[in-house]
């Protein structure tokens, strides 16, 4: 077989059925205290600092790393199940999501000794927001195009350009982000780009805020102006951010939300249809249902490789690709069949809302964190095509 | 399970390469291939898989017989070798011993029932019977004043009215005009059947997406040879992104397959919901993904792939048909639909997180 796409049939242990309850209970608790509210889909003013120390002190944060660092050696299936419950009832988890994810697990691999001892125990605490620095006003998808640069100094390196579409810059402690370090080869066009972990709020950053289709303020324009970065923080090889980048993908390309992330619609449209559907809202429904079910095996199988220690990149990809482009279909088809829904309806007016609020999300579903095009291209690698 | 580890699955894909090849198939226009190759599968015992040694089979495990079928849609197998296996896990269900030779089931469509009569005969009519013409025994579901029954019945005391798939396989009309069954036996409780459109949904799910990974293999190796504008067409990133899209396809339905036939092999009762989902959404999703993936497969192809000579038509046409078995997508859409409303939006998600 030239493909040999690995999907086993992974299932959850009991022990995370049992962290499930924990999660629901505490989701239920806070719903109740009014720190969120499950139909409020537009999390915007929903930046709960207070709830991020909450799950940080519930041992949710960081919850595959070593606890020399303040994590809690669970596995990549527990921190699964705490992923999903959080994504299904909407709880205000940017403020601490992307360090959870993505940020950390850099910053174990390739961090100083005494910079993970200082920062990761503090993520895991949820005391700390990231921020992902790729994008630039001219490279997006072409990550290798970046021009700004890191010029090295005593002590460090000084900075200058600009970071764009970076999301929770406003809000964030830190970002990582890659700087041009030394111009590309004739040899490897990737060549000369360099990660580092940039301390936020500091003289020389100055974040811009870039209004959204959505009506948020979500992401933003990010200046550096002779902005510097200690020597120690440069993460990895000096030039050889290239090597690095794509080795973490797979954790970040297959979890559930992304194929989560406009799913309420779902549940408010099986409420507005009440216990008997007609025919046509029971086959929407149901074939809704059965795409979701197969992503969630497709995801958790992933998670279940990762855990294994296997490197499943082409199948991450695929999760991504196939998950975006239905998340981004959902409210569309919810849309459709809810044409013919009663107008009295109990949540008529939620459905309404969240629809109007993940239509306009949609578009954004798969652009953010590699587009359709680029994962396409990486699965067509994998297949041989390239 | 890992597949290439089992001495089972292994025995089929070694039958199957070696008598089953799909290009030597497409060239024999007499169908001299079936008899070979339905005695070797015989002899090895694979179609009695799912019988106990005691009554008759080789007493293989669910799994392995679930991974003997993937393997039999990855070679597009047009024996009713999957028919049989079912055939003899049915009458195995009311602890009836299998006969040799060809089986298949009936009723194969949830939407046709067969009767038990209070003389012990079967009345009744069963559309779009995999391979009835070929089989010399049929396992039957019937239903009685005392409830659920399980049959066999020979072949020759029922009508049947021979009737074709999509790609030529026989899928027939049997008509029971108040037939003696050679043994009936009631099912165990809780048996029903929907528990046999499930089974029979699943068997045809892990052999759709059988079909298209091989639909993805030949397509990426066609890509590779196949030279326009001076360049292969695996050059182009349309295609590409087409080949892309066909591995997703053929990603979600063999994990939709897979996981469902894990389900079913560890499962107590089909009486569950969480059990009902894996099956359904399976037969549903692989369905979607053979439109969606075969269509792919033939566009990449080109005008080669719409010919007899070629041999994409073995799968993508296979895949197509094996929708309509035990349920369509469309059916079983709108059954899970129901439940799910039935149980309230708030209950959606606990069950789709359940396992």
């Amino acid at each position: 077989m030239t493909a040999a796409l690995r999907f086993d049939p992974i299932r959850l242990p009991e022990k995370c059925q049992q962290l499930r309850k924990e999660v629901r209970a505490f989701l239920a608790e806070e719903i109740a205290a009014g720190t969120f509210s499950p139909f409020k889909v537009n999390r915007e003013d929903t930046d709960v600092p207070a709830f991020s120390r909450k799950v940080g002190e519930r041992g949710w944060i960081g919850m595959t790393w070593p606890k020399k660092y303040g994590g809690h050696e669970r596995s990549f299936l527990e921190r699964y199940v705490v992923t999903e419950e959080m994504r299904v009832a909407n709880a205000p988890t940017r403020r601490f999501f992307v360090a959870d994810r993505q940020s950390g697990p850099v910053l174990l691999k390739y961090a100083p000794e005494h910079v993970k001892e200082d920062i990761l125990p503090r993520i895991c605490k949820g005391e700390l927001c990231f921020a992902i620095g790729m994008s630039e006003p001219n490279s997006g998808s072409d990550l290798f195009a970046a021009k700004t640069r890191a010029t090295k100094t005593d002590g460090g390196y000084l900075v200058n350009g600009t970071k764009i579409w970076t999301s929770s810059a406003h809000i964030a402690d830190y970002m990582i982000a890659i700087f041009r370090t030394s111009p590309p080869t004739k040899e490897n066009r990737r060549h000369g780009l360099t990660q580092f972990l940039v301390k936020m709020k500091q003289p020389g950053i100055q974040v811009n805020p870039i209004g959204q289709i959505t009506g948020q303020f979500e992401f933003n324009e990010v200046v550096f102006t002779d902005y510097f970065v200690p020597d120690d923080h440069v993460l990895g090889e000096v030039d050889g951010a290239w090597k690095q980048a794509t080795s973490e993908l797979a954790y970040e390309r297959s979890g559930p939300e992304r194929f989560l992330e406009t799913y309420y619609v779902l549940t408010e449209l099986v409420r507005a249809v009440g216990d008997k559907p007609d025919t046509r809202a029971a086959e929407g429904i149901g074939r809704l249902v059965a795409q979701v079910h197969t992503m969630r095996r497709m995801s958790v199988s992933v998670a279940g490789m990762l855990q294994a220690g296997k490197e499943p990149v082409v199948e991450a990809s695929i999760v991504k690709d196939i998950g975006t482009v239905w998340e981004q279909q959902l409210p569309h088809r919810v849309r459709d069949l809810a044409a013919f829904v009663e107008e009295e309806a109990s949540n008529r007016e939620t459905l309404e809302k969240q629809l109007s609020f993940a239509i306009k999300t949609a578009p954004k579903l798969t652009i953010q964190g590699g587009t359709t095009e680029v994962l396409r291209g990486i699965i067509a690698r994998g297949l041989g095509l390239r | 399970m890992s597949e290439s580890e089992n001495i089972v699955i292994e025995t089929a894909e070694k039958i199957f390469a070696d008598l089953a090849d799909a290009q030597e198939i497409n060239r024999d226009k007499k169908g001299e291939w079936k008899a070979p190759l339905w005695q070797a599968l015989s002899e090895a015992g694979l179609p009695l898989s799912w019988v106990a040694e005691e009554f008759g089979g080789s007493g293989a495990t669910l799994a392995e017989g679930f991974g003997v079928l993937g393997a039999a849609g990855r070679h597009a197998i047009a024996v009713p070798l999957a028919e049989t296996m079912l055939a003899g896990w049915l009458l195995a269900q009311a602890k009836i011993s299998s006969p040799e030779g060809e089986m298949t089931v009936a009723p194969a469509s949830p939407k046709d029932r067969l009767a038990l009569n209070a003389d012990g005969t079967i009345s009744g009519r069963a559309r779009g019977v995999p391979f009835a013409k070929a089989a010399r025994h049929i396992a039957v579901l019937a239903n009685g004043t005392n409830g659920v029954s399980i049959a066999l019945v020979d072949a020759r005391s029922v009508r049947i009215d021979a009737g074709l798939t999509l790609a030529n396989d026989n899928s027939d009309t049997v008509i029971f005009d108040k037939v003696m069954p050679s043994v009936a036996k009631p099912a165990p409780k809780g048996f029903d059947q929907t528990a046999l459109m499930l089974m029979g949904g699943v068997v045809r799910s892990l052999q759709i997406a059988g079909s298209l990974e091989s639909m993805l293999d030949i397509s990426v190796r066609y890509s590779n040879e196949r030279v326009a504008f001076e360049k292969k067409i695996s050059k182009f990133q349309a295609v590409q992104h087409n080949l892309a899209r066909l591995a997703g396809e053929s990603a979600a339905a063999l994990a939709a397959a897979t996981s469902a036939a894990d389900t079913l092999a560890n499962a107590k009762s089909f009486d569950d919901d969480a059990v009902f989902l894996e099956a359904v959404a399976a037969k549903i999703r692989c369905s979607e993904a053979a439109e969606k993936g075969g269509g792919i497969a033939h566009q990449v192809h080109g005008a080669i792939g719409f010919t007899i000579e070629h041999i994409l038509h073995r799968f993508s046409l296979r895949a197509l048909s094996w929708r309509d078995d035990f349920g369509s997508e469309s059916y079983w859409a709108v059954e899970l639909g129901k439940r799910v409303a039935a149980r309230g939006a708030d209950e959606l998600w606990p069950l789709v997180a359940s396992r």
